[in-house]
């Protein structure tokens, strides 16, 4: 059943890990030319699969061939010599070094024995420019100052370079705002023109649809089907991948607003200027913007995790003196970061420890954490928020990504704010737990907590927010009501001066 | 290291969630005592055993007596060590500031008139104020834990020989408090074993059972997040300095103790290696946020008892260094196979 022009193919790939199996006989092509997405929930075996695909893990069973060649390859380097490229969600990029340097990595450009670093901003320059990525990113740009999206766009450069024969795309838009997305698109358009292989795995239907030729669902370790996208639709996919139907997401109209809670007054950061805004007690708010609009930088201001150069931040009409979060949280805000693992997890402490932590001094006598309220507040989190955790003793670090941040969401739930901030509450988190989420943030809100939200999903943000600022170069570019079309947002995030002009003010600058 | 072991039960997958009945109970008796003690204690038995098999003089009261108070200086030093590890940072400058805290005592308790209360309460203040100043270089002065402790390693050395005029200093053998803390006993536990006990206990409640554990904890697991859960990291950070400066100085009484008077260098010199060593063998990461007392006790303990196997089988005792050494690479070098490292580039 092996199709004559795959380029590559899996035949019954098998992989446990310590009593758990992975994924089960996997029979997979993929043609030269061809895009096929893989979907799944987190947890599905996608990441397996891909490290397989790597050479990081060895199958236990099955056998992989390429252009009709068996491949054994045990390091991601025979996988990289072999043509296969897998561009990782979360790249490992060198802090201390530039962009060039990250880029080829391994392969310096030199002259003679040197490394010529001239040569490689040259080349860097000449390969931003064939890739479409001009503009986005600057070849001399240290690794520490890129910004989330621009370490994305180096990972997806090293991938692309060379001669690839099969490319897997793991998540490559989760950290990417809409421009960027069209841009990545058309390079994938370029890699199906030259008869690339390429696997696209994304929790994102609309991207799938926009660039998919087929589309194979993972669930349990199991392939579940594939289709071509023609064929099938979003309902389909989501049974396929949940094995029960979702509800759409509805935004509830009817919520009662109190006064207002959050007050921004003319705040002035390193990185935003002059933003006002409130936030009403059970309104959802929601920013929106391109990355690197300064989105993440105004909420860090707000709970006082960056300095404000001028302007105040009000809670119920009281000004706030912030020195660090922990005044903002005592002034009741909850936070939610942008980077879950970096910047909110504890990885190798437990389910329960992560969950009280913001709340532990509620939690004590005499300094003395009392266990048993513990254990009961972290279970019982557990419970309603459906985390898959075999134990509340479980290290974080060993739970899928949607879990993770359900963890986040009841440690911060658990402290009960006045005021929720989430930053990309549902990047990397699958359609089953992406859902639970947005039901948890408008049961939050009916119960009469003020919401603010950044998001880079337009459908979230469309379908959330009572409100939606749009900001655009660390200000606020418009305020659009509920319900508000993805074109009147982008229209706002988008700077209108003239090409030439873009590429000295950058919207998509990078914040150390 | 309860945490630490959970894990290895390979329940991950579990598509129940969560469960109320844990594992079997041979499983929660080595959760208990942590796979890391168990392993110190499997080498402390080998060792224990090739030591009693030619020297049966070994198992007696007295000898136990001799091991307890020859570690329970560095005992002291290597709990303090692991909440400083723990919150991922390093102290090394406890051995000068434990000769500091020595001359002080005993300087203090001279010019005093034998007022031997008066002449450990300024210790263990210079103690403090010693660590103050390691905290604050590293949290205001943003300096490598490391390279600030290095500098104060130096520098409080000299400050203790400029004190000191690098002499021993005072005569505190007569003295009926000092006398009662390097001889004295109470209910047949010598004084020094007790201090030991005393402080491990305290550092043992302190990081499992508050809140001010759990965030040391948290903060050496990942700061960014301790500290945008609203944990004030820079407090912790010096107070924990302080509070290991505070018990350098204790050391520095018990050095005062022992020999008799105060002693800028030579009691203490190198002790904040030992205390290093005794740590990270006993379970502490190094990159911080993992590490328990327990497993620092069992180590300072076997530390204790392969220096006396080595003094009854009247072996040359530079084989001490030796093998302390690699006692410490054998432990981390299991220690970091077990968790499936994999061998590529510096470890982390």
């Amino acid at each position: 059943m092996t199709e004559p022009d795959a380029v590559f193919s899996l035949r019954g790939i098998s992989k446990g890990f310590s009593g758990v199996q992975a994924l089960s006989g996997i029979d997979l092509d993929v043609r030269a030319g061809e895009v096929l997405a893989l979907m799944g929930e987190n947890g599905a075996g996608k990441s397996t699969l891909l490290r397989i695909i790597n050479g990081d893990h060895l199958p236990d069973e099955g056998e992989m061939r390429l252009e009709g060649q068996p491949l054994r390859h045990s390091s991601p380097a025979a996988a990289h010599a072999a043509g296969i490229r897998v561009v990782a969600q979360e790249p490992e990029i060198i802090a201390d070094v530039d962009v060039a340097e990250n880029v080829y990595t391994g392969a310096l450009p030199h002259r003679g024995h040197r490394y010529s670093r001239r040569r490689a901003q040259a080349q860097a320059a000449a390969d931003l420019d064939r890739l479409g990525f001009t503009g986005l990113i600057e070849p001399s740009r240290m690794g520490r100052r890129l910004s989330p999206a621009q370490r994305q766009l180096v990972e997806i450069m090293r991938g692309v370079l060379g001669n690839p024969r099969l490319i897997a795309f793991d998540e490559p838009t989760s950290s990417l705002s809409d421009p960027e997305v069209d841009v990545l698109f058309a390079l994938i358009e370029r890699l199906r023109a030259d008869g690339v292989a390429v696997i696209y795995v994304s929790h994102r239907m609309s991207e799938i649809f926009r660039i998919a030729d087929r589309i194979a669902v993972l669930r349990d370790g199991h392939l579940v089907g594939s289709r071509p996208t023609s064929e099938t639709d979003e309902r389909e996919l989501v049974r396929m991948m949940v094995g029960r139907d979702l509800d759409a997401l509805f935004r509830d109209d009817d919520r009662a607003r109190g006064d207002v809670v959050l007050t921004v007054d003319d705040v002035t950061t390193e990185d935003v200027s002059g933003i006002s805004l409130d936030v009403r007690a059970g309104e959802i708010v929601a920013i929106a913007g391109l990355v690197g609009a300064g989105r993440s930088e105004l909420v860090k201001a707000v709970v006082g995790e960056t300095r404000i150069g001028s302007g105040r931040v009000l809670m119920h009409g009281k000004a706030l003196k912030l020195r660090s979060p922990q005044d903002g949280i005592r002034a009741g805000i909850g936070f939610a970061p942008e980077e879950r693992k970096q910047e909110a997890l504890i990885m190798g402490r437990s389910v329960r420890d992560n969950i009280s932590l913001a709340g532990l001094d509620r939690l004590t006598r005499w300094h003395f954490v009392q266990r048993r309220r513990e254990n009961e507040l972290a279970a019982g989190f557990v419970e309603s928020l459906r985390i898959k955790t075999p134990s509340i003793e479980q290290q974080v670090r060993k739970l899928s990504g949607g879990n993770q941040q359900k963890v986040v969401l009841a440690r911060w739930l658990a402290r009960k704010p006045e005021l929720l901030i989430l930053d990309e509450p549902t990047r990397g988190v699958d359609v089953g737990a992406k859902a639970e989420i947005y039901a948890l943030i408008q049961r939050l809100a009916a119960e009469g907590t003020a919401v603010l939200i950044v998001s880079s999903e337009l459908p979230e943000v469309i379908g959330l927010a009572d409100r939606i600022l749009v900001m655009r170069a660390g200000r606020i570019a418009g305020e659009l009501p509920a319900g508000a079309s993805e074109e009147a947002i982008l229209d706002l995030a988008m700077t209108h001066e003239p090409l030439s002009a873009r590429t000295e003010s950058l919207p998509l600058e990078a914040h150390s | 290291m309860s945490t630490d072991t959970t894990i290895k039960s390979g329940r991950s997958a579990d598509p129940d969630g969560p469960r109320a009945t844990g594992p079997s109970v041979g499983r929660r008796v080595i959760d208990a005592v942590g796979v890391q003690n168990l392993s110190l204690l499997f080498a402390l038995a080998v060792l224990v055993a090739i030591i009693g098999v030619n020297y049966p003089s070994f198992f007696s009261v007295a000898n136990y007596q001799v091991i307890g108070k020859a570690v329970s200086i560095i005992g002291v030093l290597a709990v303090m060590q692991t909440l400083v590890i723990i919150l991922s940072g390093l102290d090394i400058s406890v051995g000068s500031a434990a000769g500091v805290g020595s001359v002080v005592s005993a300087m203090v308790f001279t010019s005093t008139g034998s007022n031997a209360g008066l002449g450990i309460l300024a210790a263990l203040g210079v103690g403090i104020v010693l660590g103050l100043i390691n905290g604050c270089i590293i949290v205001y002065g943003r300096v490598n834990p490391v390279v600030a402790t290095l500098a104060t390693l130096a520098a409080y050395k000299g400050v203790a020989q400029l004190l000191s005029d690098g002499r021993a200093q005072g005569y505190t053998g007569s003295n009926d408090l000092f006398v009662f803390i390097a001889r004295g006993s109470i209910i047949g536990v010598p004084t020094l074993i007790w201090i030991f006990a005393l402080v491990a206990a305290s550092a043992h409640v302190v990081l499992r059972y508050t809140d001010i554990g759990r965030n040391i904890y948290a903060i050496g697991g990942n700061d960014v997040a301790a500290r945008l859960a609203g944990i004030n990291i820079n407090r912790y950070i010096v107070g924990v300095y302080a509070v290991t400066g505070l018990v350098a100085a204790l050391a520095g009484i018990m050095i005062t103790a022992r020999t008799g008077s105060g002693q800028p260098v030579s009691g203490s010199e190198g002790l904040e290696l030992q205390a290093v060593t005794a740590a990270a063998l006993g379970g502490c990461a190094l990159q911080g946020g993992r590490g328990a007392i327990a497993g620092t006790v069992l180590a300072v303990v076997l530390l204790g008892v392969l220096d006396n196997g080595i003094t009854l089988f009247g072996v040359n005792p530079f084989w001490q260094n030796v093998a302390r050494g690699s006692l410490l690479v054998i432990a981390v070098v299991i220690q970091q196979l077990r968790n499936g490292e994999r061998r590529i580039g510096m470890p982390t």
